[in-house]
């Protein structure tokens, strides 16, 4: 893909993804803030509840519990309006290391990916590069044949497309 | 943001796709290249429904043709790919999505932690 790569002297946040190889995904971003910030963000239940969900995407959160230790779980629930049926994520977090690593697994299925998030400090802004590692080159390639992103159930990242495509669609605020 | 193009060619993806026959027929071009009188006479219908179910999927981008004297022959597109960096630019939105909300709480506990005179987090 046509992954931009950001560096210090980027005005805008641009948010670049990359099949970085067969069976790996990568997120970058940078934040203007200090990555104790940023990782406190990540990894507290009430500040992750403000922004995992985006109001843009039409679900909302009923629940957020996250265990954040090597070996601790965590459980995030969502609602759709399009939806009767609540969608749980759970996994496990294998290593936790404030303020700068971040790993968990994604266990909705079983051929879910370890996700890596480090987060680099530089002059007050932290750089965020997020990985997504499958366990196999099919795996990856499932996910993406089946449309599932993040974990998400095809049908709601159609109703994602439809929702973000009208801005005005699920506009409430979590 | 999804631009409506992009809409629209999932909607004529998930259309081409919802008729049998035009899924017999990505299967059947799977396996080998054909001419649309073979794929007619194997879904044994008429050279002119084929057409129709052709250029449905040709539509969509999933079955590209090319005409050689007088046989038009079909092969499977590059849908493959093409689906690669529509999920690609999917995964990419919602994190932008996440993030722009992200910015926000960031933003939050910068003014927080100096209103608060130091740093309290951690």
């Amino acid at each position: 893909m046509d992954a931009v790569r950001p560096s210090e002297q980027t005005p805008q946040p641009v948010t670049t993804t990359d099949r970085h190889s067969e069976r790996e995904v990568v997120v970058t971003r940078t934040f203007d803030g200090p990555a104790r910030i940023i990782f406190a963000a990540w990894t507290t239940p009430e500040l992750l509840m403000k922004w995992w969900a985006p109001a843009s995407f039409g679900i909302r959160f009923l629940s957020c519990e996250a265990d954040v230790r090597p070996g601790g779980t965590y459980r995030f629930v969502f609602a759709h309006p399009q939806s009767g049926e609540p969608m749980a994520f759970v996994g496990r977090y294998l290593e936790v290391e404030p303020p700068s690593r971040l790993v968990w697994t994604n266990e909705e299925s079983e051929e879910g990916s370890v996700t890596t998030v480090t987060f680099e400090e530089r002059d007050g802004k932290t750089h965020l590069v997020l990985r997504d590692l499958y366990p196999s080159k099919e795996a990856l390639d499932e996910a993406m044949a089946s449309g599932s992103i993040g974990g998400y159930p095809e049908q709601f990242n159609q109703l994602d497309i439809l929702l973000k495509g009208a801005p005005d669609v699920g506009s409430a605020r979590v | 943001m999804v631009q409506f193009s992009q809409l629209r060619r999932f909607d004529t993806s998930f259309a081409a796709i919802s008729d049998a026959t035009r899924r017999g027929v990505l299967e059947q071009l799977g396996r080998a290249d054909a001419s649309i009188s073979e794929l007619a006479q194997r879904f044994d219908m008429t050279l002119t429904g084929m057409k129709k179910h052709v250029g449905v999927l040709e539509q969509a981008g999933l079955v590209t043709t090319q005409k050689v004297g007088r046989v038009r022959t079909c092969r499977l597109g590059a849908g493959g790919l093409r689906e690669e960096a529509a999920w690609i630019e999917r995964y990419r939105q919602m994190w932008a999505a996440r993030f722009e909300d992200l910015d926000k709480i960031v933003e939050q506990l910068k003014q927080k932690e100096s209103s608060d005179g130091r740093s309290t987090t951690e």
